[in-house]
């Protein structure tokens, strides 16, 4: 089903301009930049992150994450933060945790408890089968139908 | 196990549809809402276009309802919303303030002598960054602005005919009626 | 005329499929049950019809039939003949065309396999997928008909196929991945017509096995091959992306993976009955589902299809009907089924039980992080992305978990386990594990963060699966064992699993990326490679041209040739990146061209991806596993046996 039709964007509609190459005295600062860039959603492309999209607005802001980061020297948190107050939620692919938005979490650890609490149905000893009324009912259905 | 839990997966299957028929009720999908809208408009320091060394900053925008209309000689549907710009400048009076977005200025400035001028001045942003702190993503933008500098409204995609009635008039109507 | 002629085949294999579905279903009653006989006829006669319709398409694009707007569309005269062909199937509607041909495949196949069957409960299951069919005919020809002429003016060329989809990867992924889809409706038909006739017993778990292993094991290579093609073709080395269309397609795998182990502990022994039941319709609604959101639109992919509001009004409007009924019958019907039977923590059973927990949560994981943006966006107005950061949160120890069942899979017995017997028989996979694990921990602890440990984990618990595994096939063959296919099945799709997962966790944990920006003639050393970029050529294709980059990389004493393109395609003027990879069974060295900057230097991207390969490795063994398992005699031999339905037609 996944016939990709449509990706790439306009074709580059201005000289590039920026150069996309960017120097990191520091390793880990290298690291922190591609880590960003990876988890935050480009806002104008269909859903591709910063790192993966051509478009000029994601150049930009790969731009603004490198500044922030380099020589604004801001945490993480921050550069998040800095992006969330412009484009909103949207840029951030981790998303945050909200009335709105805690179902993501808590059904499935619902769902993963509701599991291994029926599991135990199985694994118990033998159980005592308890009949509700309705149930003896059926069963002498079924038996009396049976004998016939 | 009760007979009334094995409708469970007909009532989940019933909410993810619901899900879906949501979704043909959202606007259109390239559309991102801007949590600027309510905002101060965000400060700045720019150059006035044709005047490369005076720099201006947000109080420009202050004490009148304006549009900011964010736009570029290489964006064709700026091209598009040019005339009805003129229009809504002439028709109506409104105030707009242009900003060149990661444009060459001689290149803006020829646009204008060519096209008409609806600007009662223009911002330069040559490398987007202006464009960042008002979250654009691409051109033309437009900001409503009330005379305390809030943005009011955010439009992404050309301002026409039916924007501007359905959304930018009602929207300077109130602000008449609050009188801010 | 041929493309009327296309029209008019897929019309007459409408009305085949509506004359089927009441024929089939409708055999339950008297006045029917008589006409009955002559459904196979008609199930040869819509699959002609369709592939007569397929086949006229194709020859549309052969001809380069420009008055077809589905061929202006997604063709052009300068196109190569092997895309042309794949451009039959490279759009909304005539990837529709070749969904419809499959599901008529797949009731052929089903036909001409299943004489064994009562025959009632094989003209219910004929029926079902025929209403099936009637649905995604009439989408067809209703919302998507691929015949439909451009009048009154006929382009003199066509409009070319997206360059992304130029591809040989995508020549086959989409074959393979609606073979997948739509296969899980025979699963699907088998659970509804053992719910509509009451044959609520283990049989229809055993006829349905065959047929969802196959489907599971299309869908597994489809899947494969999908991420295969993102990872050479975009241009960034990513493989997944937890994409809405990606999730549309991985939802009904991990269903169908849960489905196919829950089939086996029904049909064996009797247990789970209802919720192999309820696994069987969600699979095939979850890639009815998966229609719905490529589809329709309403989600933002990257691999969307053009958007078309009301063809997603169609897709929900049968989505409702088809697993709102099946699910409405599965509430009145399946309370009925019972199963008494207890085991303990350490048994098959069990931990069939606990791969399906594992695979049910990690489903709502993946249909909660699909649709929750948009039920939030409805609600709030606000936009939310989910991606990477969630999944992987859930992902990760899912998988982990799975993995550590998996290291016993083969050890554990039905019902219980001996404990003796089970400390035994871990002793070695324990020590080998530990072996490697220790290698692997001081290899990649230089940092130690839970990512790293989580990989290490990967690592050590895929050992463990694959020293389990190999050891117990070593004790079967040295007992004298032959072990069945179906056996071997199992221990290949384990083993592929392992796989995949010590290919994601490596790939995600080592690789490394860094744009660089070199002038022609310029030497870097990168991750102990030295890379020399010798210049750009101009490079001409046979419809588009490109600036061809010329790397040189020399690692290990040995030089490797790349040759990254950006190609602009003659027809749309798109432009495209084009990496080269050298691939190893180890590492690929990955290179994308990126744009020209000052004094004639380029920006170029330099990724390695360590074990990469693994992972599509990976799926290629399970889905080989799918198919041993399909090929066991058992299968063989029931078809004779119940070919004299030995108690088996009196109860239908």
């Amino acid at each position: 089903m996944i016939l990709f039709v449509l990706l790439l964007l306009s074709p580059v509609l201005q000289s590039a301009s920026t150069v996309e190459v960017h120097e990191f005295s520091d390793p880990a600062l290298e690291a922190r930049y591609y880590g960003l860039i990876d988890e935050l959603r480009c806002p104008k492309c269909q859903n591709t992150n910063l790192a993966g999209s051509d478009a000029p607005i994601a150049m930009d802001l790969r731009a603004t994450v490198y500044r922030l980061l380099v020589e604004e020297q801001q945490t993480d948190a921050q550069i998040r933060e800095f992006l969330v107050a412009r484009y909103g939620d949207f840029v951030l692919y981790d998303p945050p945790f909200n009335a709105g938005t805690a179902a993501l979490w808590l059904l499935p650890l619902l769902l993963l408890l509701i599991g291994i609490w029926r599991m135990r149905r199985f694994t118990k000893n033998r159980p005592t089968i308890v009949l509700s009324d309705e149930e003896k009912a059926r069963l002498d259905a079924i038996a009396t139908r049976d004998q016939r | 196990m009760n007979r009334m839990s094995f409708f469970v997966p007909l009532a989940v299957f019933l909410v993810i549809a619901l899900v879906g028929f949501v979704g043909f009720q959202l606007g259109d999908r390239a559309v991102l809402p801007s949590p600027l809208v309510g905002k101060p408009f965000p400060g700045f320091n720019a150059p006035r276009l044709g005047q490369d060394d005076v720099l201006v900053d947000q109080t420009v925008l202050l004490g009148r309802p304006l549009l900011v209309n964010v736009w570029a000689t290489w964006c064709p549907t700026c091209k598009a919303e040019h005339e009805f710009l003129e229009t809504l400048k002439e028709r109506e009076g409104l105030e707009i303030v242009g900003i060149v977005y990661k444009d060459d200025p001689a290149a803006a400035q020829r646009w204008l002598d060519l096209y008409g001028d609806p600007y009662s001045f223009n911002l330069q942003d040559r490398d987007g960054r202006l464009g960042v702190e008002l979250g654009v993503y691409g051109a033309p933008e437009s900001f409503l602005l009330d005379a305390a500098g809030n943005i009011v409204y955010k439009r992404v995609g050309d301002v026409n005919e039916r924007v501007w009635a359905e959304e930018i008039a009602p929207r300077l109507e109130q602000m008449k009626v609050t009188g801010s | 005329m041929s493309v009327e002629l296309g029209h008019f085949s897929i019309i007459l294999a409408f009305v085949l499929a509506i004359a089927m579905a009441l024929l089939g279903i409708g055999s339950r009653s008297r006045l029917l049950a008589g006409s009955a006989y002559v459904l196979p006829v008609l199930v040869v006669g819509q699959f002609v019809f369709s592939a007569l319709a397929f086949g006229l398409l194709v020859l549309a694009f052969a001809e380069d039939n420009f008055s077809v707007r589905y061929v202006a569309q997604h063709s052009n005269s300068l196109l190569p003949a092997a895309y042309k062909l794949s451009a039959t199937w490279g759009g909304h509607e005539g990837s529709f065309l070749l969904w419809v041909l499959i599901m008529a495949g797949w009731m052929l196949a089903v036909t001409l396999r299943s004489a064994h069957l009562p025959t009632l409960f094989r003209h219910t299951v004929i029926g079902v997928m025929a209403l099936m069919n009637v649905g995604f005919l009439a989408f067809l020809i209703f919302t998507s008909n691929p015949f439909e002429r451009n009048v009154p003016f006929v382009p003199a060329d066509g409009a070319d196929l997206n360059p992304l989809l130029q591809d040989f990867g995508l020549i086959i992924h989409p074959p393979m991945l609606y073979v997948g889809y739509v296969g899980f409706s025979v699963a699907f038909a088998f659970a509804i017509a053992a719910l509509i006739s009451g044959r609520l017993d283990t049989a229809w778990a055993r006829w349905s096995r065959p047929w969802t292993n196959m489907a599971w094991a299309f869908l597994t290579v489809g899947i494969a091959l999908g991420s295969w093609w993102a990872y050479y073709e975009l241009g960034w080395g990513g493989w997944w992306f937890w994409d809405p269309v990606e999730n549309a397609s991985f939802m009904p795998w991990l269903a169908g993976t849960a489905l196919v182990h829950s089939l086996a502990a029904t049909e064996k022994r009797g247990v789970f009955k209802s919720w192999t039941l309820l696994l069987a319709i969600v699979a095939f609604s979850l890639s009815l589902l998966g229609a719905f959101i490529v589809r329709s639109g309403v989600l933002t992919s990257v691999h969307a299809f053009a958007v078309d509001p009301e063809r997603g009004v169609f897709i929900l409007a049968f989505l409702v009907l088809v697993v709102g009924g099946s699910f409405t019958l599965y509430g009145v019907r399946a309370w009925q089924l019972k199963s008494r039977t207890t085991f303990t923590w350490f048994s098959r059973d069990a931990f069939i039980l606990q791969n399906n927990i594992i695979f049910v949560v990690a489903l709502a994981v993946v249909l909660l992080g699909t649709l929750l943006p948009l039920g939030y966006e409805g609600v709030t107005g606000d936009k939310l992305s989910v991606g990477k950061p969630y999944f992987n949160l859930f992902f990760v120890p899912l998988m982990l978990a799975l993995s550590a069942l998996l290291v016993m899979a083969p050890i554990v017995n039905w019902k219980r386990t001996d404990a003796n017997r089970l400390r035994a028989r871990l002793r070695w996979p324990c020590i080998i594990a530990g072996v490697v694990g220790l290698a692997a921990a001081i290899t990649l602890l230089d940092r130690f963060d839970i990512p790293r440990i989580a990989a290490v984990t990967a690592v050590v618990l895929a050992t463990g699966i694959t020293a389990s595994h190999l050891l117990d096939l070593g004790l079967k063959l040295r007992q004298g064992h032959r072990p069945s296919l179906g056996y071997l099945g199992m221990f290949a799709a384990h083993i592929g699993f392992a796989m995949s997962v010590v290919g994601v966790a490596l790939t995600v944990e080592l690789s490394s990326e860094k744009d660089l920006a070199m002038r022609p003639g310029a030497e870097v050393q990168q991750y102990g490679r030295t890379i020399r970029f010798v210049g750009v050529e101009e490079a001409r294709g046979p419809n588009y041209v490109a600036q061809a980059g010329h790397f040189i990389v020399h690692e290990n004493g040995r030089d490797i040739v790349l040759r990254p393109e950006k190609r602009r395609y003659l027809a749309g003027g798109n432009v495209m990146t084009e990496a080269a990879i050298d691939a190893g069974f180890f590492r690929d060295i990955y290179i994308s061209l990126g744009e020209p900057i000052e004094d004639g230097g380029w920006a170029v991207r330099v990724h390695i991806k360590p074990f990469v390969r693994w992972i599509w490795l990976g799926a290629l063994i399970m889905a080989l596993g799918g198919g041993l398992a399909i090929l066991d005699r058992r299968y063989q031999r029931i078809r004779t046996r119940d070919a004299v339905p030995a108690g088996l037609a009196g109860a239908a």
